[in-house]
């Protein structure tokens, strides 16, 4: 368990100090995330410490959130005049991303899966 | 002790905001669970209302309420290294998939930019507002050092990334319809380029394979969009 964390937290560290390091303006967590993924693709599998550990916190994601979110008490007065403008322009761009995104990906895999299914022979995952 | 007086000392201990918030947030998802999932009921949607009303009832500055409950807001770190962990699992998959993946990816990044930038002139939004509004859909992080990069205000663009975060995973997954009961694979993806973290959370609960392309879409797009939206700006304005 405080091996997990510290390997969380260090990933996280490495990542922040390559950020820092490169000068790229990307988040050091992320770059964390891809450390971690590659550590674990080497080792070629995740120790079931890590897996029990990560699984509480990717369990109540949406928690961590909630202090951002409260954000908009502080730019209440920014948002107030232009609130069903932005309102609209927030829900009918997420609606557009997210149908788009998904059958765009829905049809492809379709399509691979057929091609994919005529000359090869591992299973369907 | 005196009512107020207890007050005036725990209002200024992290304790009390952190309390509420885990405590807020742990009734809302009762709620949640115990309708069902109605969508208006989004757990992170009625945390945020509540103590939003809770905060002007008291009086209490963000601030302040940061000052505890920031702890949480440091777990978005780990966490969101933690979805490495997901990803592995969900490697098969990845390799087989990885070229449609790619493609989707793109079209769903362009989307999201362009029908941003459309909307905004439709309902006359433009200068830093636009500007902060462009970022929406990718993680927080990312999104803030964007928003400075382009000439938006970060801390604006964070209310529209969790706004943009609650939309997706409260309607989400019954605006896809049946192709959520069909395709975890594409769902959870959608809900990650679209919704990032919140959406991310979100696919969690549909299966633990949407929840991993999610986490990948939400890693994905971070990057790309953070790539292209710069561009985009420097082309068209």
């Amino acid at each position: 368990m405080i091996g997990s964390i510290a390997i969380l937290l260090l990933m996280q560290l490495a990542g922040t100090l390559l950020v820092q390091a490169s000068g790229l303006p990307f988040p050091g967590p992320v770059v964390g995330m891809l450390l971690l993924f590659a550590w674990l693709l080497w080792r070629g599998g995740v120790p079931r410490p890590l897996a029990r550990t990560t699984q509480p916190l990717l369990d109540n994601l949406a928690l961590l959130f909630v202090p951002a979110g409260v954000g908009i008490i502080a730019h209440w007065r920014a948002v107030e005049g232009r609130l069903w403008a932005l309102a609209l322009v927030l829900i009918v761009a997420a609606a557009i991303t997210l149908l788009t995104t998904a059958w765009t990906l829905h049809w492809l895999l379709g399509r691979h899966a057929a091609s994919a299914s005529d000359n090869a022979d591992e299973p369907w995952s | 002790m005196e009512l107020t007086a207890i007050w005036v000392y725990l209002a200024q201990q992290p304790l009390l905001w952190l309390a509420v918030t885990v405590s807020v947030f742990w009734a809302a998802r009762w709620l949640y669970l115990k309708s069902g999932g109605v969508a208006l009921l989004h757990p992170v949607l009625v945390s945020v209302a509540v103590i939003v009303g809770l905060l002007l009832a008291t009086g209490t500055r963000y601030n302040q309420y940061f000052d505890g409950a920031q702890f949480i807001h440091f777990l978005l770190g780990p966490a969101t290294v933690a979805l490495a962990v997901p990803l592995i699992e969900q490697m098969p998959a990845l390799r087989r998939h990885w070229l449609p993946i790619s493609l989707a990816l793109l079209v769903g990044a362009l989307v999201g930019i362009f029908s941003t930038i459309a909307l905004c002139w439709l309902v006359g939004i433009d200068g830093q507002m636009m500007l902060s509004l462009l970022p929406r859909s990718i993680t927080t992080p990312i999104a803030m050092g964007v928003s400075d990069e382009i000439g938006g205000s970060a801390e604006l663009t964070v209310v529209f990334v969790v706004m943009t975060g609650v939309l997706g995973a409260a309607f989400g997954v019954q605006l896809l319809g049946r192709l959520a009961r069909r395709d975890p694979i594409a769902t959870g993806f959608a809900l990650g380029v679209t919704s990032h973290g919140i959406g991310t959370a979100r696919a969690f609960e549909h299966s633990a394979q949407a929840g991993a392309f999610a986490g990948l879409a939400m890693g994905l797009n971070g990057a790309l969009t953070a790539a292209l939206i710069p561009l985009v700006v420097w082309l068209l304005f």
